[in-house]
């Protein structure tokens, strides 16, 4: 299986995950203090495979009859994954409790779809990604749907399923096209000889399908539909994973996949592809966000326009802007988790408070929490000196390098405007009289890993160069 | 590469028009001579009680979907088990313990599902 | 111990009072002696900065220690470096900032108790040290804007540190306005040397621009950035234009005026133009010394007549900064930083002394109400004493040999060029300074005291309070910089501490004398005075005699003139000042600056606001009206267009995007079916673009 040491601990982290989630399951039904050790080894198998992939960081090395590539920055996917994955852990504990919706189930689907987002990143095969993205979505499916009694989640999670499914068909037919017309699901084989393939319609409508297939995934205009209803209609912890993990799992098997053929011979050949869609994300994401009164719809819309961000970088496709598109997986990864852990403590028992206008004065009743928020809010606008503005810095220069200077200055506009609906929430804590009186719950691990997801923000703003240096050394 | 698949559909052919032409014999040929009787819900011989569309346990589905998924591992295990001997020569002995590892998983599952009362019937 | 060890020991400096701010910041709450956490951590960087004083200077006495991380990369070939700079300078700064704060935190031990904020108040100390040791160690233009920026905001927290005193917090605000003013200058210098060099680092760029790369090719944009560079040194070192802010700065407590305003904070703008020596052009030098000359001018007549303790200290302040920083500007390097060390020691003691006699007098300020205080407060006196003797320039003290220097470089500078303006402001201000601060002497520890109610009750100050000023007192001995009590070229600081300046201005934009080709100019930084060229040394050696003898009568006679004047009262003072009243009146209302900045700038501010309001309603109020009239008229035939147009044209541009908003919302109806219709349109319209 390896053939050597280094090989070996490259697959660790997959190898610990599968493991763990053994464990999980046997501690699940064999422990009679499963619901207070459960989370915590969640969390804490989370934040282990996280470090031993941010900090064993080596070449990529193919393993698995080159079903696998791991280490490199397939470890760095790894690292955000689970470092995300630990902090949705820490702000699930209260959140699931004060909804009685305690399973155990919880934890494991978590970290099964926390297997699937590795399995994409890793993929050298177009049948490893098939397989991960699957395991990721069915989790998901799932998760959306974990709060039974509400009939929004399990309507949310039907929506999620059927359009997830009808993605995943697109994700299918053109994998299957493409073997079709390659006689192989090899990736590597597909993009070394992928000028000589394009003859063929049928792989040319194969990689279309497919990359319709993952344009839904990643949230990207005009595949976005299932967005905002299943945000709002799942639980907030949830959405905060799907919003994150989902999107950079989307992406890094998108890397994955096509990174070898965006500096192909011919050029970009996806540029138009990825241009388009991404003009069209941001706009329409920026846009439709201003109209919303749900913070959570606020932010899936937010999201459907950092989707398009990141994609001018897949459209530059250069070094450099795979490596920005990376660092901005990483701060958007945990931008938007502060801010989802931070609706989920505001927003109340019983979902009372997901208004964007109950936010008003809370600066003067919770002072601390409302800082926070309004860092992770100026993040998210990309004000420097917070890592959000480094995410879009590094992208968009990318993007002038490969002569993309229009859309650059497009992403610019689009995040002028997308600077009024997340500054408007900063006015609101500070400068409008408190309307309702925040019976929020003290959380110490949902603060946890709130402060956290802060604390990793300002310091990747504040130093954006270690983490870069990191990324570019194996790109 | 297309010509591969000729056998496949001269079968599918053969296999239609065979459906067709004996349904069609016997309707055009049979004769028809309904009464009560026979116009009645066939139920093996015994009497139809209450309505077609009766409600069925729901444990009866998470029995049957249970059994479907513990008894698709066998698509797996069949190619590998008819491959067996010339994947040993090729891969080597990992091949062995990656089924082994697939079935300890699935075993794994199927005593997840039975501490959590997934065959209790009541 | 190896050149890393000093880096680490820096580092250790630079940090330990961050992590006092932040505990005591935290703490200070919930435990009410914290504050000692801070005062011990400041003993430990006191030591710190010792340790790494003494083996710098010496076992690394001719190294320039630079250490340098990446911060973060902007492209292939612009990346942002932090890093430090460790010379000689930077030890010796570290030294007397550390020194400082820390005998400071001593003195306000006592002064401060029963304050409220107590924690609070040595917490913003600790953030204060942390900048400042910031700005002496960076060896980037940025990090000194950061920390520079820094100092600014601590400087704001504890001018205010009284804020229930509108005066206080008044001038907390002052004093941050009138710094931001300069900092744009700053600002702007350091964004045309970055844009020319694509770095921040000094090194970098003073290389570059001895290799002939200029800001935009001309020699006039490289005179404009040493300008505009040194406009934030106008702002923080209170340089005229821009002192207004310094003498309400005294509104904060006592020891921060002695730490921020007189020794430390206020020195960095020196600093600052010290570490951009090398790329001044003549041009920029000149306008350098005449700024500081106009500084080291005014402020002395002001502190002539005035009669707040602080505020005479203050004026005396900017005077001698005024006085650095004029000798900057004429090339007199070493002994501007001589001077700035000096300076540090004895101002320190003087403010902290302020302090001890208002400590001992119960808040009050008024020398008016004070005198005789000699025998009450005797070790205070002594302390006062030696430090205005220093800071008169009487032989014996440090201030005699910075300011010594300082005099023989404008006489030679003035033989040099034939700009004499320099020396004869120069030696009319030692005149002026010997006189005030004999003045202020005089009046507040000799003779009677004039309120005897206070005087009862004034005693000694405890010795957390009396230790600082002997300490700073004893620094102000000349046996500390040099062992000849008459020329301080020979001792080790002129001579062995401090290097010569690197030029590196091209050589037609310097001065005459400082030109390559006006002989030898040598970077030997064992030789003892400045060398930019023979000629040079031949005027300093010529200047040395005479400024000495010419700058001791003046200050003995500046002395005696005091005592003439208060101590023996030979002449009437009231007398005289009828006599020249209107002198009086000008110089005790500070030249009428504040009042001229009220009439000008903050009255054109409010003014032009006023005018822009009076547009609003008036103009496009007028046209908005107008419009409403003419569209009421045509409402008779077209109805709602009244309603359409007004509020159309005043919200159009609020309401466009949410109503572009609205419109997509329609889409998200949220039933699947449309959802999939959608996206089959979509992906029909896609393949219809791409279907190359």
């Amino acid at each position: 299986m390896f053939n050597n040491a280094q090989e070996f601990f490259n697959t660790l982290p997959l190898i610990i995950m599968g493991g763990g989630i053994v464990i999980s399951l046997l501690i699940e039904i064999y422990s009679d203090k499963n619901k207070v050790i459960l989370p915590w080894f969640t969390a804490l198998l989370f934040l282990a495979v996280g470090l031993h992939s941010l900090f064993y960081t080596n070449d990529v090395s193919i393993v698995m009859q080159n079903m696998l590539a791991t280490g490199g920055n397939v470890n760095i996917f790894y690292a955000i994954f689970t470092l995300g994955a630990a902090v949705v852990t820490l702000i699930s504990i209260d959140y699931i409790k004060k909804y009685d919706m305690y399973f155990g189930e919880y934890y494991l689907i978590l970290q099964t779809s926390v297997l699937g987002m590795m399995l994409m990143a890793a993929a050298k095969d177009l049948f490893v990604i098939f397989l991960g993205l699957e395991l990721m979505s069915i989790s998901f499916y799932i998760l959306a749907g974990m709060n039974r009694k509400r009939a929004k989640a399990n309507e949310a999670s039907l929506k999620y399923f059927l359009l997830g499914s009808f993605a995943t068909g697109f994700i299918v037919y053109g994998i299957a096209l493409i073997y079709g017309s390659a006689h192989t699901t090899s990736i590597d084989f597909i993009t070394t000889n992928f000028a000589g393939l394009t003859s063929n319609l049928l792989f040319v409508a194969g990689v279309l399908l497919f990359l319709i297939g993952f344009s839904f995934k990643i949230a990207a205009f005009p595949f976005h539909m299932w967005v905002p209803d299943v945000y709002e209609g799942s639980s907030t912890t949830v959405a905060a994973l799907f919003s994150t993990g989902g999107k950079s799992a989307a992406f890094s098997a998108i890397i994955a996949s096509l990174f070898a053929l965006f500096n192909g011979p011919s050029g970009n050949v996806f540029t138009p592809y990825f241009a388009v869609i991404s003009v069209l994300s941001m706009f329409y994401g920026s846009i439709v966000a201003i109209a919303q009164v749900n913070i959570k719809r606020m932010l899936a819309y937010s999201s459907i326009s950092h989707a398009g961000y990141l994609i001018i970088g897949l459209a530059a496709g250069n070094h450099d802007a795979i490596a920005g598109v990376m660092f901005y997986l990483g701060a958007y990864t945990f931008m938007n988790l502060g801010a989802f852990g931070i609706v989920s403590l505001v927003e109340g028992k019983n979902e009372t408070n997901l208004d964007i206008n109950s936010y008003a004065g809370l600066a003067s009743k919770k002072p601390f929490l409302a800082a926070l928020l309004s860092i992770l809010m100026f993040s998210l606008a990309g004000v420097p000196p917070f890592a959000g503005f480094f995410g879009k810095y590094y992208i968009f220069i990318a993007a002038i390098e490969s002569k993309l200077t229009w859309l650059a200055i497009l992403g610019v506009i689009s995040s002028a405007i997308s600077a009024y609906f997340y500054i408007r929430i900063v006015v609101l804590m500070y400068f409008k009289p408190a309307t309702n009186d925040f019976q929020i719950e003290t959380s110490n691990s949902a603060m946890l890993g709130i402060i956290t997801s802060v604390i990793i923000v300002i310091l990747l703003g504040i130093f954006p160069g270690s983490f870069l240096d990191l990324i570019t050394r194996f790109i | 590469m297309i010509e591969n698949y000729i056998p496949i559909l001269i079968v599918l052919t053969i296999g239609a028009i065979f459906a067709i032409v004996t349904v069609s014999t016997s309707v055009i040929f049979g004769p028809q001579r309904p009464n009560s009787e026979k116009l009645s819900t066939y139920e093996s011989g015994m009497k139809p009680v209450g309505t077609t569309h009766e409600r069925i346990s729901i444990k009866y589905y998470l029995v049957a979907m249970l059994f479907i998924i513990f008894d698709l591992e066998v698509i797996f295990v069949y190619p590998w088990a008819v491959e067996f001997k010339r994947l040993l020569g090729e891969i080597g002995i990992s091949v062995f313990y990656s089924m082994l590892i697939f079935l300890v998983v699935l075993e794994l599952g199927y005593l997840y599902v039975f501490k959590k009362g997934g065959f209790k019937w009541d | 111990m190896t050149e890393t060890g000093i880096i680490n020991i820096s580092l250790a400096i630079l940090f330990l009072p961050l992590l006092g701010f932040i505990v005591t910041l935290l703490l200070g709450k919930k435990i009410k002696s914290i504050y000692l956490f801070e005062v011990f951590i400041l003993t430990v960087t006191l030591f710190a900065a010792i340790f790494v004083a003494f083996i710098k200077l010496s076992y690394y006495v001719d190294d320039r220690i630079i250490a340098e991380i990446q911060w973060f990369k902007l492209s292939e070939t612009i990346s942002i470096k932090l890093g430090f700079l460790i010379d000689n300078m930077t030890v010796i700064m570290l030294f007397v900032v550390a020194l400082i704060s820390a005998l400071v935190h001593y003195f306000s031990i006592a002064y401060m108790k029963d304050d409220p904020r107590y924690n609070r108040y040595f917490a913003y100390l600790g953030i204060f040290t942390f900048s400042m040791n910031g700005i002496v160690l960076t060896n980037n233009i940025l990090m000194m804007y950061i920390f520079w920026e820094l100092v600014g905001l601590s400087s704001y927290l504890l001018i205010g540190f009284w804020f229930e005193k509108k005066s206080a917090s008044d001038a907390g605000k002052k004093a941050f306005i009138v710094n931001r003013v300069g900092d744009i200058g700053m600002f702007a210098g350091i964004l045309i040397l970055f844009l020319t060099y694509n770095t921040f680092s000094f090194e970098s760029i003073f290389h570059s621009i001895a290799a002939g790369k200029l800001p935009f090719n001309s020699d006039f944009w490289l005179t404009m950035t040493g300008i505009l560079l040194f406009m934030g040194a106008i702002g923080k070192s209170a340089q005229f234009p821009l002192h207004v802010w310094l003498p309400d700065a005294m509104e904060g407590p006592t020891p921060v005026s002695a730490l921020i305003h007189a020794a430390t904070m206020v020195a960095a703008g020196v600093y600052l133009t010290i570490r951009i020596f090398g790329l001044l052009t003549a041009d920029a030098m000149m306008f350098i010394a005449i700024i500081g000359m106009l500084s080291a001018f005014i402020p002395a007549t002001i502190a002539l007549t005035q009669n707040d303790i602080k505020k005479v200290l203050a004026y005396s302040t900017v005077s001698q900064l005024g006085y650095m920083v004029m000798a900057l500007g004429i090339g007199a390097y070493k002994f501007t930083f001589f001077h700035l060390v000096a300076h540090a020691f004895f101002k320190a003691c003087l403010f902290l002394g302020s302090g001890s006699v208002i400590y001992a007098m119960h808040h009050e300020q008024d020398i008016r109400n004070m005198g005789g205080l000699r025998k009450k407060l005797p070790l205070t006196y002594a302390t006062f004493l030696i430090a205005t003797l220093a800071i008169s320039g009487i032989p014996l003290t440090s201030g005699f040999h910075s300011k010594d220097g300082i005099l023989a470089s404008s006489f030679a500078f003035g033989s040099l060029t034939g700009n004499w303006i320099f020396a004869i402001v120069g030696f009319l201000v030692a005149l002026m300074t010997a006189f005030y601060m004999f003045r202020l002497v005089i009046i507040t520890f000799h003779g009677q005291p004039r309120d005897q109610h206070k005087y009862e009750h004034a005693k000694e100050s405890p010795f957390v309070m009396v230790m600082p000023l002997i300490v700073l007192a004893g620094l102000s001995i000349f046996i500390f910089y040099t062992p000849n009590p008459l020329n301080a070229d020979e001792g080790w600081f002129i001579s062995k501490w401090l290097p010569a300046p690197v030029l590196s201005a091209p050589n037609n934009t310097r001065f005459d004398f400082m030109q390559e080709t006006a002989g030898a100019v040598t970077h030997n930084p064992s030789h003892g005075t400045i060398t930019y060229s023979e000629s040079y040394t031949e005027a300093m050696h010529g200047a040395h005699n005479p400024a000495m003898i010419l700058a001791l009568v003046l200050a003995l006679s500046g002395m005696l003139l005091a005592y003439i004047f208060y101590q023996w009262k030979k002449i009437n003072v009231d007398k005289l000042t009828q006599a020249i009243k209107p002198l009086y009146t000008f110089s005790l209302n500070k030249w009428y600056f504040d009042e001229l900045y009220d009439k000008t700038f903050v009255a054109g501010t409010i003014g032009f606001s006023k005018l822009i309001g009076w547009f609003d309603a008036k103009i496009v109020d007028g046209i908005i009206n107008g419009a409403g009239n003419l569209t009421r008229l045509l409402s008779v035939f077209t109805g709602a267009f009244d309603r359409i147009v007004i509020d159309g044209i005043v919200n159009f541009a609020a309401y466009l995007s949410g109503f572009i908003g609205l419109i997509f919302r329609r889409i998200q109806t949220g039933k699947v079916q449309t959802y999939l219709i959608l996206v089959i349109f979509s992906i029909i319209i896609l393949l219809f673009l791409f279907n190359d």
